[in-house]
Formats: C-alpha cells, structure tokens, sequence
C-alpha cells in the first residue's frame, strides 16, 4: 500500500513537471520544474537580491562565453574583475580591507548562482576568496592591509598550495619545506595541482617550519617574482578549463618572515579551517551546474520527439527527473545548513561541512549526468552545455576533501559513536 | 536644475519565462513564475541614479504600484541607486485590473505630492506592451513629454532629448517639469554591487494606498479572454 502511495506521488511530481495538463488538485495554475526547484526558495530579501546579481552575471558576462572558455583553456582575467567590481572578489572578507562582509550562506547562495554560467571560472574564484578570507582571517595588520584590498578587487589574483606530488589526502606530511635565516625562509620543494599557478600573483603556501606531522606546517604567502619560485607546464585537464593548473616549485625561494600568517606551526590549524569553507564553495558550485542541468534537460525532453511525441510524455523520464528534482533540493538544503553551521562556529560544523560535501558533490554529478544521458546522442556534442557541467564537476568530487577519505572520516567517528552507545548499554544492564 | 526625479518601477514576468496561457483563459500563468523588473524600467533607474551621479539631480524616488511583492522590485531600484521608495498598495482584484490610467493617475498624483521635477518611466512594460503610462501621465500633470528617449542631457532648467521614432531620430528640446520614457539604447543599467544591496535595506519604503492619494482604481476595460497566437502552420512551396 505504502509502495503505491509513493509511486502515485511520484508520478505526480512528474507530471507537474513535464505534461501540459491540470493537476489532480483541480489548480487552474500549473507549478512547472522552475518552481519545484527554485533556488531562492527560504532566503530573505537581501539574499535574493544577492542571488538575483549573482544569477544575472552569470547569464550575461559567464554562460555566453563559458564553451569557448574551456574550448580556448582562457582565464577570464577582465570578467573576474568585473565580478570583483560587484564585491564578489572577498565575499567573506571584512569590509575594511575592502571585502563584502557577507554569511557563509551568503556565499554558498552566490557561488551557486555564478556557477550557472561557468563551473571552472566560478571554482577559481571561490579558491581566490578561500586565499583572501585565509589573509583576513589569519594575518596581521600589515599583511592584511598590503594584500586583502588588492586581492579583493582582483587587482592581483591568489592561488592556494598545500597538496603535493606526494600528500593529497595525507595533507599533514607534506614535505615542502622552509628553513629559518635570519628575517627570511628558504623555501625547497613544489606544490602540485595549484589551481591558477603561474597565472597568479600572491601564493598561500603551507610548509614545513617545524617537525613532522601537522604541528610543524606554516603558512607563508609567497608572492610571484620572488627569485627560485617557479612552474611546472600548464597540465591538460578533462574540465575546469577556464582555470590553468600548475606544479609550483620552489628552490631556495627566499621569502620575507613577515610574510608568515600566525605563528610557526599554526599553518595545518588554518588549512582545516580553510577546507571547511572551501567544501562548502566547491558543493554550492556543483549545485550551480545540477540546477543548470535539470533546467537543460527539462527543455529538452519539451521539445524532442521520439515515438510520435515529446520525451516529456514518457514516465519513466518523468520519474527520473523528479527524481533529479528532488536530490538537488536535498543537496541544496543540506549545504546551506552546513553553511549555517560554519557561520555559526557550531560544534557540528566540520562534521557536517563534510557531510554536504561528500554528498552534493556525488549527488550533483550524477544529475548533471543523467541531464546528459537524456539529451541522448546530443549530449555528447559539444555544442550542448551539458557536457561541459558534467565534465567540470567531475573534479568536485575529488578535491577538497576526496570523497572516499571523508566516508573514511565518518566510518572513523561514526565506530566511536556505536562503541559509547554499546558501551552505555552494558553498564545500563 | 535640482530636484526630485520620480522613476516608476513594474514588476513583470521576467523576460526569459516562456509564458504559457491559464487554462480557463483569464489570463497567464503567474504563480510560482520569476518575476523581475520590466527592463525599460531598470534603464529609466540607471538613468535617473546617473543623473544624480552628475549632480543634477537631488533625490531618485522609485515608485511600484502593486501587491507586497511589488517592494522586492523597489529593493531592487534602491539597490541600483535610488535613494527612497513609494509602494502603492494594489492587490487582488485591483491589481489584475490595474492598467495604464489608473497607474498614471496615481504617479500624477505622487508627482504633485512629492513636487518632482521629472518623472522617468521605461517605454513600455513587457508583460502588456500598452506603451501609455508615460504619455497619459504627461497630460494630466499638463506635462511636456520625450518619449522614447535614447539621449537625455539636461541643460539649465530645459531638457534636451533625442528620441527614437520611425523616421529616426529627433532632437527636441523641452521645458521642466516633464515625463521622459526610456528606450532600448538609453544606456546599459549597471548591476547591484554587494555593498549596495547591503546599503538598500536601511533605505525606506512607504506604503500607502491608491485611496490615500484620491485615485479610484476602477477599471474601465474587461478582458473577456486572453489565448494563445495561433499555432504556425506549415508553409507552401
């Protein structure tokens, strides 16, 4: 009975979605897919109106140019900067050294919009707000006035480097490091997959200052131009196009220590907290594309015949699409709760960071990939879009927290969990 | 010439919502629809916040005439520059009736509470193209009016316009105060920054009523029935 009732609920959400008929409640009004997974659902006036830029943006300056971006692998330096004339160079960096102040879930909600119009591009300027809010955050009077107000207006554009040809995942044993002399560090060792390498101007860099294990990385800003900083060849990527990809080598690269954000040995402390945020950003774009997708294949299926009618008469299409509907609005919510929780320092915040993490990217991806399958043949041309989200969220899933090592994190905590509760059990009997 | 510019404001469904017709044929589908504001109307916006930009002007006051959502688009207006909003009250059946001369009663009336100087409207709105709030709202304030204005330039207490007609371009000058409606080319309106928006919440709303200011809002017209354009039939070779 149970199965029945939810099939029949289900076919409902799908024909609202896609027949051209009135609704089993006798509505005269039909609410379409747009409504069902309207992204300003919940937010107040302020939000939609950042949402309502950050949307028309990508529309105008992004999505016209986002095929030709990856096509030609163009870092879009001048629509950058005009987004960061928006304030959308330091959202949520301070205003007094020029950044817009905003939530995490403001954030969330813009990078989400902008991501509607170009993955990559809106990726990299997520990386570059991480490297601002990580000066504003961390660093000191001096270091935050010399380079948040340039970063702020991408005047000058940051890349961020921790991981290395040795230690993605296993980020505390890296091996980069940064010998003490005198009001210098000498920097020894390359970073790799640094979004924006090369291309760059200010580099947040965690080394090695100390000892093994994470109570030995700093953090260091090493700025481009700086003798013994080099690059390795710009790396031929599946998508994120629009953004180059560099190693970053250092050889006896000698760099001020003014330039050390907080103390020796603070660095992996502010890496965490940085990937906290960082998850939530690179989720908020996969659900930008997702959004982008169901919207594409919906128009699609309108509008494609097969059998003597439109695909959006067919149920099974109808099923998979509500389908799509309904894990985008669970990933979505799922992030802007994580974003809450960050924003409120909450102590559940990287538990569920991760959680939004893990799941939104895998979630959205495997939308965009089913927007992809039901545009058919058409799906793998390169003339449609769908292609393109698919093939730039793929990395979502692997970054930032690669998707196996945080179910790993969770195995770990959850175990611990069932252990008290037998534990509390046992001592109850 | 200084001043107090009037721009009114129309929340319509936005441009790139393909509209579909209700099924009683009473009118198109609107709920649950994006709605945004009628783009001749964010040029007339960016027209009068750079007319104030330039010192010419004192204060930009966006006007909507509409439900509560109507101030979502007068958030808008101040986010792009205006400094304060009117909202007029219109709901229900009011509202699905409200057309261009009650609208341009209710900005006459405005115009001479608020002692304007000018008052900025887009040409036209996207959603009735009727194309006459502009003008009937001229010649009940006994106005001079520059439609179609693709240049604007104020010069002392007159205005010099360029305007867009069929034959192609006209260069009038008119006096003060006066009714301008803005074309396609008028400028490119800017985009809300962040900051901006952030400056808008603390700006005022007014509400008041069609009532308050005199005006019935009756209607004189009745839309019998609203329908699809027939369906385009093949062609012969």
């Amino acid at each position: 009975m149970a199965a029945v009732g939810a099939l029949s609920r289900i076919a409902r959400l799908g024909s609202r979605i896609c027949k051209n008929r009135v609704t089993l409640s006798g509505n005269s009004q039909r609410r379409g897919i747009a409504a069902c997974i309207d992204p300003s659902h919940g937010l107040t006036d302020e939000q939609k109106e950042f949402q309502k830029v950050a949307f028309d943006f990508a529309a105008n300056e992004m999505a016209p140019h986002m095929a030709e971006w990856d096509q030609k692998e163009i870092f879009p330096v001048e629509t950058m900067r005009k987004a960061a004339q928006l304030g959308f160079g330091g959202i949520y960096v301070q205003p007094d050294v020029g950044g817009s102040g905003l939530s995490r879930l403001d954030t969330s909600i813009i990078f989400e919009a902008l991501s509607t119009g170009c993955v990559s591009t809106t990726a990299y300027i997520s990386i570059h707000n991480m490297c601002a809010w990580m000066i504003d955050s961390y660093g000191n009077k001096e270091q935050r006035e010399k380079f948040c107000p340039d970063l702020c207006s991408m005047e000058k554009f940051a890349s961020y480097c921790l991981t290395e040809p040795g230690s993605g995942s296993d980020a505390a044993s890296l091996l980069t490091s940064a010998q003490r002399k005198g009001d210098h560090y000498v920097l020894n060792g390359s970073k790799a997959f640094i979004s924006g390498g090369g291309d760059t101007d200010v580099y947040v860099v965690m080394c090695r200052t100390g000892g093994k294990g994470p109570k030995g990385i700093s953090c260091l800003v090493v700025e481009k131009g700086t003798p013994g900083l080099s690059f390795g060849k710009k790396e031929k990527k599946v998508g994120w196009n629009s953004q180059p990809t560099r190693a970053v080598i250092f050889e006896d690269c000698a760099v001020p220590v003014a330039n050390r954000l907080g103390e020796e040995g603070q660095g992996f402390n502010f890496a965490m907290k940085g990937l906290n945020g960082g998850r939530i950003n690179i989720a908020s774009c996969s659900l930008g594309a997702a959004h982008a997708s169901v919207q594409l294949a919906r128009d699609h299926l309108l509008v494609r015949k097969q059998f003597g009618e439109t695909l959006s008469n067919n149920q099974f299409l109808q099923f998979k699409l509500a389908e799509m509907a309904t894990k985008l609005v669970a990933s979505r919510l799922l992030i802007r709760e994580a974003a809450q929780a960050l924003q409120e320092d909450r102590p559940d915040a990287v538990a569920i960071c991760s959680m939004a993490k893990l799941f939104a990217t895998d979630e959205c991806f495997n939308i965009c990939n089913q927007a992809l399958q039901m545009h058919g043949g058409y799906g793998y041309l390169k003339d449609y879009a769908v292609q393109q989200f698919v093939r730039d969220i793929r990395v979502h899933q692997i970054l930032e927290g690669e998707v196996f090592s945080l179910s790993l994190a969770f195995l770990f905590v959850f175990c611990h969990i069932l252990v008290w509760l037998l534990w509390f059990h046992v001592r109850q009997l | 010439m200084s001043g107090r510019v009037l721009v009114g404001v129309k929340r319509v469904i936005d441009y790139a919502v393909k509209i579909r017709v209700k099924p009683d044929n009473t009118g198109v589908v609107t709920d649950g629809v994006k709605h945004s504001m009628n783009p001749f109307c964010e040029i007339a916006v960016e027209e009068a916040v750079k007319l104030k930009e330039k010192k010419l002007i004192k204060e930009v006051v966006a006007v909507s005439c509409g439900p509560q959502q109507s101030q979502e688009t007068i958030r808008t207006a101040l986010a792009m520059g205006a400094d304060r909003g009117i909202h007029v009250d219109v709901s229900g059946k009011d509202y699905e009736n409200l057309g261009p001369l009650q609208v341009s009663k209710i900005l006459a009336a405005l115009a001479k509470q608020e002692d304007a100087q000018l008052i900025l409207l887009g040409k036209q709105a996207i959603d009735d193209d009727c194309n006459q709030t502009g003008q009937m709202t001229a010649a009940l304030l006994d106005w001079p009016q520059g439609t179609f204005a693709s240049e604007v330039s104020l010069e002392g207490d007159k205005i010099n316009l360029v305007r867009e007609i069929d034959g192609g371009l006209e260069h009038i000058k008119i006096n003060t105060p006066a009714v301008i409606t803005a074309d396609l080319r008028l400028n490119t309106p800017r985009y809300a920054t962040l900051p901006n928006i952030m400056k808008a919440k603390k700006k005022k709303i007014v509400t008041v009523k069609p009532a308050d200011l005199g005006v019935d809002v009756t209607s004189r017209l009745e839309v019998l029935k609203v329908e699809e354009p027939p369906q385009r039939q093949a062609g012969r070779v």
